[in-house]
């Protein structure tokens, strides 16, 4: 029974990712911090201490953490608490074969998630964490009381929501459903769902609807609190996880423009050259 | 002294030359080698391509230093290249950017061949090998895509090994036999590993200096497709219409080198997935055999040949049914076949336009994909117009070269993007073209009025 239970999840989680690969939820464009020390420093915080419970960084030592500004002290008093050592990778206890059996699927190894959210030709893998971390809202149906736009029945839960408050929900969508007859079955379905996330969904049959599918959430806090801090947070955390899948994107950058430099006078140089030689050839 | 030659060099040189022929060599391939005058830009891209192949194997000497084949370490491995060996990063960057950058000169190369009928005689050989090179490429940049073992290194792999099941009778066999397992495994990685260090590039080098002989024994090809050999001699015998390689041609392709170097640095330091053309980002998420991701696409430079595969339905083999039945009568009808071939050519044609309908579509799909490149192994005998170059064709050829190009480029686009029925439909149409080009070339290359092709080069004095 659970045994099927688990499976059914790890089918929808499945599903899901596909869904959310498909396009699905439009991301938020995350606000570039990638130069600022302060807001990557920041994001290693939260990082290590919201993320790194189920998740890994296999791929990441603590100490590259230097790289944005942090001595090896300043590393062993905040960063590390369960006795690693400053030069060791960033490893959890959990077992991927418990982390299946408590989640339904085990969390991913964040190292380079960035890079692999990132969409050919589109946002990058910071807007998606900038935008799936800002998109949970309660939803007593799921499994973990946790449900997201940008990711539906994500098995993770929003371990973010003692900073981000609580949250209610009006989700719209308008789609269509191809009929045999070649024609398209218009449904517009109103979601609701509350601070302890109870949901009311309406859906009506639309006659006649001649638009486009409609995907439209608005997350509100219940007792109006702005959401500005909470996003300030997350778009921090987001950034860091984009440093962190290249570090050395930062002296990439850096080095490109002396390495163009150089080869733009070594261009010069050629270009002179051979003309020198053709100069009198006839 | 007894036994030595007698050599004009003397000293360390002198010795040298009395034991090895390296004066000899350096004359004939590089300053004594004669090339036209009137290279133009697309001229940049055999040396680029050298180029490139060296970058390859230097990357690759040091990437191999630090990676691991073994599926359980082979996607850390990876990222601890990128991480933790000193300049790791920039190696591994050069060598992703180089594969991408190697298709980009080499399908430039390959353009200014079919623009110039540089594969005309007495070029075959050079053009044979040429594509043989390509060939070997292509296989290179396959067996080189598992080793990251990302998502789309595993299923990429596991798509086109699969197509080998598609043949008749013995291909389900012959898959497991490629992989060495039932699915894409360690096994798989090993040996892909092996080819792709080894046996590959040690075929690909031979190629390439065959490619080289072959050439410097015609002399090169230029953009007017005139034969210096047969214009005006100097007093030495050395074509008045050529120039030595070196140091003419050596200073002229530093320049080119420059340019390139200044494209390729670009995009390793400021872009180097490209956008997520050359290093596709579902391949930062590690192998997993019971994920298929929702969408899976070759790198960009596969995916012409991609959409050709994919464009090959069961209702799609009915147009190239067609295609045989109108190319067996046409031949017999018309065609200057001798002998045995008049006849046996259109019953060949015949006899696969029947299977087209017995064996699966997937197969032809395969068929599809492989003949496009294999088709070009034949360019020097399909092409029957009476001039080389694209200058003294008729303007509607000048179209059908442009419709070849865009077309080749939709199709690569298609083959990027999930499939639709539009883009499907799309992809069968640019199947045609790109097959009929060929097919039909034999008729259409010697159509239309020609002009005059002048008896020695064009030259404008720099």
């Amino acid at each position: 029974m659970i045994k099927k239970l688990l499976g059914t999840i790890a089918l929808s989680v499945l599903c899901a990712a596909s869904y959310a690969a498909g396009g699905g939820y439009k991301l938020d464009q995350a606000p570039d911090r990638m130069n600022d020390m302060a807001a990557l420093q920041n994001g290693a915080k939260l990082f290590v201490n919201y993320c790194l419970g189920c998740h890994s960084a296999n791929a990441m030592r603590y100490n590259k953490l230097t790289e944005i500004g942090l001595t090896d002290e300043q590393i062993k008093k905040n960063l590390l608490f369960t006795g690693e050592k400053v030069g060791d990778l960033m490893h959890i206890a959990m077992t991927p074969e418990d982390a299946k059996k408590w989640f339904g699927a085990a969390p991913p190894d964040l190292s380079v998630i960035a890079r692999a959210k990132s969409t050919t030709m589109g946002p990058s893998g910071v807007d998606y964490v900038y935008t799936f971390l800002r998109t949970f809202y309660r939803d007593t149906s799921k499994a973990t009381g946790w449900n997201n736009l940008v990711f539906p029945s994500v098995g993770m839960p929003n371990v973010l929501w003692q900073l981000q408050g609580p949250r209610i929900l009006d989700h719209v969508t308008i789609h269509g459903e191809a009929q045999a007859d070649g024609g398209t079955k218009w449904q517009r379905v109103t979601a609701k769902y509350d601070a302890q996330g109870y949901s009311e969904i309406k859906t009506e049959v639309l006659q006649n609807y001649t638009g486009s599918p409609v995907d439209k959430a608005i997350l509100s806090s219940p007792d109006g609190n702005s959401a500005s801090v909470f996003d300030h947070q997350v778009a921090d955390l987001a950034n860091f996880l984009g440093w962190m899948a290249e570090p050395m994107q930062l002296q990439r950058k850096t080095m490109g423009v002396w390495v163009l430099l150089f080869l733009a006078l070594f261009f010069v140089v050629a270009w002179r050259l051979n003309a020198a030689y053709w100069k009198h050839v006839k | 002294m007894a036994g030595e030659k007698t050599v004009e060099t003397t000293g360390f040189l002198g010795w040298i030359d009395r034991r090895f022929p390296l004066t000899t060599m350096f004359k004939e391939h590089m300053s004594e080698y004669y090339a036209p005058k009137n290279f133009n830009f697309w001229y940049f891209f055999g040396s680029l391509a050298m180029l490139v192949l060296v970058i390859q194997i230097v990357t690759g000497i040091f990437l191999v230093m630090n990676y691991k084949p073994d599926a359980k370490l082979a996607f850390e491995s990876v990222e601890y290249i990128m991480r933790e060996v000193p300049w790791g990063w920039l190696i591994r960057y050069m060598h992703s950017t180089g594969a991408s950058m190697f298709f980009v000169v080499v399908y430039l190369h390959m353009l200014r061949g079919l623009f110039y009928g540089s594969y005309r005689k007495p070029r075959e050989l050079v053009w044979i090998f040429g594509v043989a090179i390509f060939l070997c490429l292509m296989a290179e940049a396959f067996f080189g895509y598992l080793l990251p073992w990302g998502q789309m290194s595993y299923w990429g792999a596991q798509v086109i090994v699969n197509l080998f099941s598609a043949i008749p009778f013995i291909g389900p066999e012959l898959a497991i036999w490629i992989r060495g397992d039932y699915v894409v495994s360690d096994a798989t990685l090993n040996r892909f590993f092996a080819f792709h260090v080894i046996a590959i590039p040690l075929v690909l080098i031979g190629l390439v200096v065959a490619h080289i002989i072959a050439l410097h024994e015609v002399g090169s090809n230029n953009p007017d497709g005139v034969e210096i050999k047969q214009g005006p001699k100097d007093r030495n015998g050395h074509p008045v219409d050529g120039i030595p390689f070196h140091p003419y041609y050596s200073v002229h392709d530093i320049v080119g080198v420059a340019g390139f170097l200044m494209v390729f640095a670009a995009i390793i330091f400021f872009g180097p997935e490209m956008g997520g053309y050359f290093l596709e980002y579902n391949n930062f998420i590690p192998a997993d055999p019971l994920k298929t991701p929702p969408h899976i696409a070759p790198v960009w430079y596969f995916t012409p040949f991609y959409s050709m595969l994919r464009a090959t339905t069961a209702d799609f083999t009915w147009v190239l049914v067609a295609g045989a039945v109108v190319a067996a009568i046409a031949l017999f009808l018309k065609g200057n076949l001798k002998g045995i071939w008049r006849i046996a050519v259109p019953v060949i044609l015949l006899i696969v336009a029947v299977l087209l309908r017995i064996i699966d579509a997937k197969f032809w799909g395969v068929v599809a994909m492989g003949g496009a490149v294999v088709i070009l192994f034949f360019l020097p005998w399909l092409d029957h117009s009476p001039v080389k170059s694209i200058r003294y064709r008729p303007t509607w050829h000048k179209y059908l070269y442009a419709i070849f190009i865009i077309n080749f480029l939709v199709l690569g686009y298609l083959g990027t993007q999930a499939p639709n029925p539009t883009f499907n439909l799309m992809s069968q149409i640019g199947t045609v073209i790109y097959l009929s080009f060929f097919f039909v070339m034999p008729v259409w290359s010697r159509l239309g009025t020609f002009k005059q092709v002048p008896d020695r080069i064009t030259f404008h004095a720099h």
